[in-house]
């Protein structure tokens, strides 16, 4: 008998079914993921399950959850399952949690919604219940505000507050998506730990995170169940093609780089560049970006990576003119450009192309699609009347592979991947030698990632564009990059090309982050946590090496003296102990 | 343009929106083709025929004042010069609102922190005193009332749209421009200014009412609109003089004046709710 028993599940909104025939089980004690490409209907399974599903929907066949029926449940029985038995941690905690009240005190509500009255009792569990999730000094976060949290302890906060109500079941959806990787390998063992208490139901896009953390799998797809089995026997035989894809979509680690390209010719060369924010309030200096280099070829893709708040993107924003360096020298073809954006000549600014991170933001809701990815002609070559520029229009379009329907589309009729694509087409348009992409697949899912890295890696075999490739997480990068720059703080820690560092990193910072990727294998599926803790604030940065608090082989010496960028090997590393640490 | 004519396609979802549009819509085109109809003057006094309660059969449907003129027409009347100091004011506020706001927004820093010191500055000054006095003083004018109801109503525009702009700028769509390569009037024309458009809107509808409260409070103070023109505010004045023995030259007139604030305040409520609701979406 299991404990949840969903049968034959559908939901529809007007005429549009977004569920339909959905039958699965969770068993007490067992946890379950459920995937799916996103539009899929993992979300509204959840909701369903919760009981959280909007008026409009119709709901059909059943959920029953311990012998209680919910699909057609009063509010009252509703209430009364969600408070005792059933918990829910979501993708954006923020959105959960109340911005005007402590955190304690909002925990504190769960165990009095419990019956149990004791004042000190209740917030001595609350102040254990933090410090099981691991949130660092739980007498101080007890009277912190949401606001005041990192996404990271936010997540714990949500998990903490699901636990206390002890609940038989804990759905979590996308629980880690908004989150750096290392911060993810935490949250997924935190999960792992609290299993011995509640079945738990994983929904993610992810397999690699399914992979190491979950016994059985249900793949779906278009709101319809495509395979149910256990996750070792899915992996090594699915029988649905759709199952293979994902599979196959997910990034790995393993695997060839790309060879170096050809050419040599040095297109563009940042040196020694430093980035400063003034912090209003405090009349302090923030050094977001310290004497950071970068060489980049014609047909090279180099990866940054760190986690958030390491400064990538202030990095290339400085390079581009967008934000001002504090130091530093910017060479595109042997000349020198001058800093701020404005002040550079019209051939540097085409030259020069970014894709954001956030698709949807970077298109104007406004215009129609045709109309921004015309815009860059109307700079750059005005001189083209409508027939040649909606050719060249045309023609951008293909490249990324859309079709010209869109056109007449705004940015909010388009998928994630459309809109991206559109603003890839908007760079590409005026044929630029260097595309900077700030994580520009980080929104994106799995295979809908690998098409636009796919569309990046043939534009670059087509036209020898140098490409500079942000990312928070190393598999992403692995299959495009030449060249890795790992930051930290701020600082370079590592650069090396980019089959050197996956199978040999020389710093302890990206061992760390190549051991928190969770790879697609449930025989070795990654994820694990060589790194404790998150990114220190760069306002107060720690002394000596950056990285020690952290540092698991750090010394005396690490805390004191800053470790210089020096070759070792192949690389370039900034450690003290390169050359002794077997990593 | 696209943006105008997505927020009326927008505008027509709301059913309070359309009533309330409908019945002002209704209101104005009463009162323009009313008087031209109506067999009687606004000016014309009659003095076998004051004070007469409103009939059909004499011709007065909403009677005769104290001189004897009809009631209906000048009231009419009183509505156009209601509505049209309601759209100057708007107007002008919007202009400089949109002007001032737009452009410390956009260049930011120094500018801005001067620009809007300025706003600060002005709210605080009692502006309303300020307007009396100059009435008083001056010969009493309608492009007087208009600009110095304008000029209160700035400051708010101003603010509203200065702090979209400021969060426009910083938006991505306008640096992916910048580093295009497209200039900054180009920036403004085509990405900061479309996407105001929505919230300029919302305002005005909301500003309106406040210009019309404003014209009728100076013109039932008497600092309005001159005789033998006259305004909502006026008649409401004039009828409260007469209350005893003739309550419908207060009644009717003051049931407009209330009717044609509650319709715009549902407007405007009913657009700030659906642009709202978009930005949570
Ligand atoms: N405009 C700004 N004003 C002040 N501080 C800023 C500004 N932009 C970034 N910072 C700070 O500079 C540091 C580096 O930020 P940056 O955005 O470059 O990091 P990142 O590596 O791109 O992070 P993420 O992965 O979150 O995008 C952070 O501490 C950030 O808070
Ligand atoms: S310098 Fe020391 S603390 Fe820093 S990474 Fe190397 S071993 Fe760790
Ligand atoms: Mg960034």
């Amino acid at each position: 008998m299991s404990l949840l028993d969903v049968n034959g599940l559908g939901v529809r909104y007007a005429d549009k079914d977004v569920v339909s025939g959905l039958s699965f089980g969770v068993g007490s004690g067992e946890s379950v993921g459920l995937v799916g490409e996103s539009g899929s209907g993992k979300t509204q399974t959840a909701l369903a399950i919760m009981g959280l599903l909007p008026g409009k929907a119709a709901i059909s066949g059943s959920i029953d959850f311990a012998g209680t029926e919910i699909v057609g449940a009063s509010e009252r029985q509703l209430n009364t399952l969600r408070a005792e038995r059933i918990g829910m941690v979501f993708q954006d905690p923020m959105q959960a949690l109340n911005p005007y009240v402590p955190i304690g005190k909002q925990l504190r509500r769960v165990l009095l919604r419990h019956g149990i009255s004791d004042g000190r009792e209740v917030d001595q569990r609350v102040m254990h219940m933090l410090d099981r999730v691991g949130l660092p000094d739980p007498a101080r976060q007890f009277r912190a505000y949401a606001h005041q949290l990192s996404g990271g302890m936010r997540q714990r906060v949500m998990i903490a507050s699901a636990l206390l109500a002890q609940p038989d079941l804990l759905i979590a959806d996308e629980p880690t998506t908004a989150l750096d990787v290392t911060v993810q390998a935490q949250i997924l063992e935190l999960l792992e730990r609290i299993r011995e208490e509640t079945a738990l139901l994983l929904i993610t896009h992810d397999l690699g995170i399914i992979a190491g953390h979950c016994e059985r799998l249900v793949v779906i797809e278009a709101g319809r169940l495509v395979e149910e089995g256990p996750t070792r026997k899915l992996f090594s035989e699915p029988r649905a093609s759709h199952t293979r894809k994902l599979i196959d979509a997910a990034p790995r680690l393993d695997g060839d780089s790309p060879p170096a390209p050809e050419s040599a010719e040095l297109v563009l060369e940042a040196d020694n560049v430093s980035v400063s924010y003034a912090e209003r309030n405090e009349r302090l200096q923030l050094h977001a970006v310290m004497d950071l280099d970068l060489q980049l070829q014609a047909g090279e893709t180099v990866a940054v990576v760190g986690e958030s708040g390491s400064g990538k993107s202030s990095f290339v924003r400085a390079v581009l003119g967008l934000v001002p360096m504090r130091a530093g020298r910017v060479t595109f073809c042997g000349q020198e450009v001058a800093g701020p954006l404005q002040a550079r000549s019209i051939e540097t600014r085409r030259d020069l192309q970014l894709v954001f991170q956030d698709p949807a933001g970077s298109l104007n809701p406004q215009l129609r699609i045709e109309r921004i990815i015309a815009e860059p002609l109307t700079v750059h070559a005005p001189e083209l009347d409508a027939k040649a520029r909606s050719e060249r229009v045309a023609d951008a379009l293909q490249r990324v592979g859309l079709d010209e329907d869109l056109l007449g589309r705004f940015p909010h009729q388009l998928s994630g991947g459309q809109a991206q694509r559109v603003a890839i087409a908007r760079a590409l348009i005026v044929n630029p030698r260097v595309l900077v992409c700030d994580e520009a697949v980080a929104a994106l899912d799995g295979s809908v990632r690998q098409q636009v890295l796919n569309l990046l890696h043939r534009e670059q075999q087509a036209t020898g564009l140098a490409i500079v490739f942000i990312s928070h997480d190393l598999a992403v990068v692995r299959s495009i990059s030449h060249r890795v720059m790992v930051l930290y703080l701020g600082r370079l820690v590592e650069l090396a090309d980019g089959a050197g560092i996956f199978r040999h990193p020389r710093h302890p910072y990206t061992r760390a982050l190549l051991d928190a990727v969770p790879v697609p294998d449930p025989l070795a599926p990654g994820g694990r946590l060589s790194i404790s803790g998150e990114v220190p604030s760069i306002i107060d940065p720690p002394s000596g090496c950056a990285f020690h608090p952290r540092c698991r082989y750090a010394e005396q010496r690490c805390r004191v003296e800053l470790p210089l960028v020096r070759p070792v090997g192949e690389a370039r590393v900034a450690c003290h102990r390169a050359e002794e640490l077997e990593l | 343009m696209s943006a105008v004519a997505r927020i009326w396609a927008r505008m027509r979802t709301s059913k309070t929106v359309v009533a309330s549009g409908g019945i002002l819509f209704a209101i104005a085109l009463v009162s323009i083709i009313g008087p031209w109809i109506s067999p009687n003057e606004y000016l014309t006094t009659n003095f076998d025929n004051i004070l007469r309660a409103p009939t059909a059969s004499a011709g007065h449907v909403f009677g005769t004042d104290d001189l004897g003129r009809d009631l209906f027409v000048r009231t009419m009347m009183g509505v156009q010069v209601t509505f049209v100091v309601a759209i100057v004011a708007s107007v002008v506020s919007l202009l400089i609102g949109v002007l001032y706001g737009a452009t410390a927004g956009f260049i930011g820093g120094r500018v801005d922190a001067v620009m809007m010191r300025l706003v600060d500055t002005l709210y605080a000054t009692p502006f309303i005193f300020f307007v009396i006095l100059l009435l008083v003083v001056f010969e009493r004018n309608l492009l007087l009332m208009f600009v110095a109801i304008g000029a209160i109503n700035w400051l708010d525009m101003a603010r509203i749209v200065r702090g979209q702009t400021l969060s426009l700028r910083e938006r991505e769509f306008v640096q992916a421009a910048q580093l295009i390569g497209v200039s900054t009037p180009r920036i403004i024309f085509r990405h900061i200014a479309p996407n105001l458009v929505g919230i300029v809107i919302v305002y005005v509808t909301l500003t309106i009412p406040q210009a019309i409260l404003i014209e009728s409070f100076l013109s039932f103070l008497g600092l309005g609109v001159q005789e033998p023109q006259t305004s909502l505010g006026k008649l409401v004045n004039d009828g409260t003089k007469q209350m005893e023995g003739a309550s419908w030259m207060l009644l009717i007139p003051g049931v407009l004046l209330a009717a044609i604030l509650l319709c715009f305040n549902f407007v405007g409520d009913g657009m700030r709710d659906l642009f709202d609701s978009r930005r949570s979406q």
